[in-house]
């Protein structure tokens, strides 16, 4: 069992979480196999703090996203929320919490054009969660959601107020998102790719946006991105997920400048770097991303890892480790320097 | 700053608050769909095809209101011109060509054999022109601008009324075939599961229906009234073929993220089906609402038409009438049958072509092509 420290007191503490989707269960089959999306990770966001969730699509990052907002029901583990003194269960949370629960915890959507339902205004779609809620007044829910426009930039905010979605652009539109998830004054927000369906100019006004607002608002992110320049930009620590398991998780300048797991080190080998004169790296890893369905028990990674060994094939995969402070691995090869 | 307090209005800045109108809210909204209409009714008026469907169902509405006015005004007299005791006894003189025998006669309005001016003990010769009293139905004058049925009622009078009996059917159908269908789209598309299983299986067995046989069948416990058919074909396209099409949409729209993001807001099943799901599904209904007119329409000239309907009259009636009186296929005196038959086609056909003028407002796919 791994115990992975935040440097203070943690806001969401997530063990052992797991998710497995059955595959070809019908309404009186038992399933053949089962996907596993992910599988038992660990980790902890204090507050205030950002992490970043890394990896490729499939490696189960927007599942992680989508069961700490309680999209999806977990299939194991707990999802530990601080709630004042105590720590809430969101995992195992009843229909009663619920709404309370959904007043700390949102979420920001990849796709914006998606996100925000086309038949509703601006100030309807912002305004829902006070209105579900039932927060205030009419009039206090249209001031609410006045200053909140008014703080993500739609300014001024009686001319945004009442637009319907396809009157914005894509970067509008994404603001709206943000205002929506913040306007119950929530601590934790999950962002699954906020800024991914964004043209290339407009993702750094929405990600400085962001990191305004969580200072601001107090907020922590989870983001989920695919983009290690993106998650260095907005995150404080990152983690790195491969098939279902977390594979490192370090703080930001520590995972960029002293990469340990070899995936890791593939990943940032493979991160462009702006000068035609730069000579890349031969690529480490081969072949692409496998499917998790009912996984042998060896590392996830020996079928790509240019480092396998016998040990590798042999054995379950690696658990998370500390391997130098604050720096957690998981890999056989990595040997540890820190006590 | 408590999360769970409502805010509070001290944390506003005050230029926010000067700079929001003090409009309510309501009428916001009633301008905003002002708006949208303005901006859908543009894009109508392009569509060629969905504004002739417009204007037919105008017209037929215009007839349907002008009977109870030309009634009320007395234009009309009730004992001329009701649908069904009215009866013009008047006397009408034509003039007649006498001819041999009852074969050679074509027009009977303009020819009488000499048989039987013989039998009524009149004489006359062959090619002989003769001033006789006119039998009904006449054929359209001044009076009657459609002519008048073998019972001496007016033809344009019925017309009018059945114009009324399509629109009160059609739209009572569609209604309620909309209604029902929306739901039961949008909840089986939701929750899936059991409740879909239960409502989709349910609507295959409705398909399966041989819906006229049914019809038939029903109308033996007793006469059906128009509302009897309307509510009955509501049923039947709600939870049948319809629901089918909804259902589909709903569950397009079920699986967007501003779904995920409503319940991550908090809203409840209730709160998602009602205020996310139908909204966004409701352009497709109204579109169904005019195909559901136009097959409800068509349903009632049949069964009208099979005299299985309990009505004063209705378009399918008079062609009833028509053939019962063994007028049916007798092109010497059209006017019994063909304004009727056209009616029938015209108002269902046009309740279809509108449709087709919707369908490109709410299908922006199908825009200039």
């Amino acid at each position: 069992m791994t115990d992975v420290q935040a440097p203070a007191k943690p806001l969401v503490k997530v063990e052992g979480l797991t998710k497995l989707f059955p595959i070809g269960s019908g309404r009186f089959r038992a399933p053949d196999a089962h996907l596993h999306a992910v599988d038992g990770i660990n980790f902890e966001i204090a507050s205030g703090e950002s992490l970043g969730l890394v990896g490729e699509s499939g490696c189960g990052k927007s599942t992680t996203g989508r069961m700490l907002v309680r999209l999806m029901d977990p299939t194991e583990g707990s999802i530990l929320l601080q709630d004042g003194d105590e720590m809430l269960d969101i995992a195992a949370i009843g229909k009663r919490d619920m709404l309370r629960f959904r007043r700390r915890v949102q979420m920001i959507f990849q796709d914006p054009f998606e996100s925000l339902n086309p038949r509703r205004t601006v100030y309807d779609t912002v305004a829902e969660p006070l209105t579900v809620q039932r927060v205030g007044t009419v009039r206090e829910r249209e001031l609410r959601v006045a200053r909140l426009l008014d703080l993500v930039g739609l300014a001024p905010a009686d001319t945004f107020m009442f637009r319907y979605p396809h009157e914005l652009s894509g970067g509008q539109r994404q603001r709206v998102a943000i205002a929506r998830a913040l306007v119950l004054d929530p601590t934790f927000v999950v962002a699954d790719e906020p800024t991914s369906m964004l043209d290339v100019s407009i993702r750094i006004s929405i990600m400085d946006l962001m990191l305004s607002l969580a200072e601001e608002f107090g907020v922590s992110y989870l983001y989920i991105t695919h983009d290690l320049a993106v998650a260095r930009y907005m995150c404080d620590r990152i983690a790195v997920m491969y098939l279902g398991k977390i594979v490192e998780i370090t703080s930001t300048e520590e995972l960029l400048s002293n990469p340990l797991h070899p995936y890791t080190k593939a990943l940032l080998s493979a991160v462009p770097v702006p000068d035609p004169a730069y000579k890349r790296p031969d690529v480490l890893i081969k072949g692409g991303i496998a499917k998790a369905i009912n996984p042998p028990p060896v590392c996830r990674f020996v079928d790509r890892c240019p480092m396998a060994t016998d040990f590798c094939r042999t054995h379950d995969h690696p658990p998370l480790e500390e391997k130098s402070s604050q720096h957690f691995v998981a890999c056989h090869l990595v040997e540890s320097s820190a006590g | 700053m408590d999360t769970l307090q409502a805010p509070e209005e001290s944390e506003i800045p005050g230029d926010v608050e000067l700079r929001l109108q003090h409009e309510p809210l309501w009428r916001i909204r009633v301008r905003l769909m002002q708006k949208s209409f303005k901006a859908n009714w543009k894009l109508f008026k392009r569509n060629k095809v969905g504004v002739v469907g417009l204007v037919i169902i105008i017209m037929f509405a215009i007839l349907g209101i002008a009977q109870p006015i030309l009634f009320a005004t007395g234009v009309w007299d009730k004992r001329v011109y009701d649908v069904r005791t009215g009866n013009d006894n008047r006397e009408r003189i034509a003039e007649m060509t006498v001819v041999a025998n009852v074969d050679d006669v074509v027009d009977p309005n303009t020819q009488i054999d000499r048989r039987r001016l013989i039998a009524e003990g009149k004489n006359a010769e062959i090619g002989d022109v003769i001033q006789r009293e006119l039998k009904h139905p006449w054929p359209p004058d001044r009076n009657h601008l459609l002519g008048t049925d073998p019972n001496g009622s007016d033809i344009l009078s019925q017309l009018m009324f059945g114009a009324r009996a399509a629109f009160g059917l059609g739209l009572l159908a569609a209604t309620v075939t909309v209604f029902i269908a929306t739901t039961v789209g949008s909840v089986a598309a939701y929750f899936g599961g059991w409740v879909d299983s239960f409502f989709m299986r349910f609507a295959d067995l409705l398909l399966m229906l041989p819906i006229l046989a049914v019809l038939i069948v029903a109308s033996s416990f007793g006469r059906f009234k128009l509302w009897h058919l309307a509510i009955f074909l509501g049923l039947l396209g709600g939870f049948g073929g319809t629901a089918i099409v909804l259902k589909s949409q709903a569950l397009s729209v079920k699986v967007k993220p501003f779904i995920d993001a409503a319940r991550v807001a908090g809203g409840n099943n209730w709160r998602i089906v009602t205020s996310h799901l139908i909204p966004n599904v409701m352009p497709l209904s109204f579109l169904y609402v005019m195909f559901s007119v136009t097959g409800a329409i068509s349903s009632e000239a049949v069964l009208s038409f099979l005299g299985l309907l309990n009505i004063d009259m209705s378009w399918g009636l008079m062609i009833n009438k028509t053939q019962s009186a063994g007028y049916l296929l007798n092109p010497s005196t059209w006017w019994l049958i063909v304004p009727a038959g056209l009616a029938v086609t015209l108002l269902a056909g046009a309740f279809y072509l509108a449709g087709r003028g919707m369908d490109e407002i709410i299908n922006p796919r199908l825009r200039n092509r």
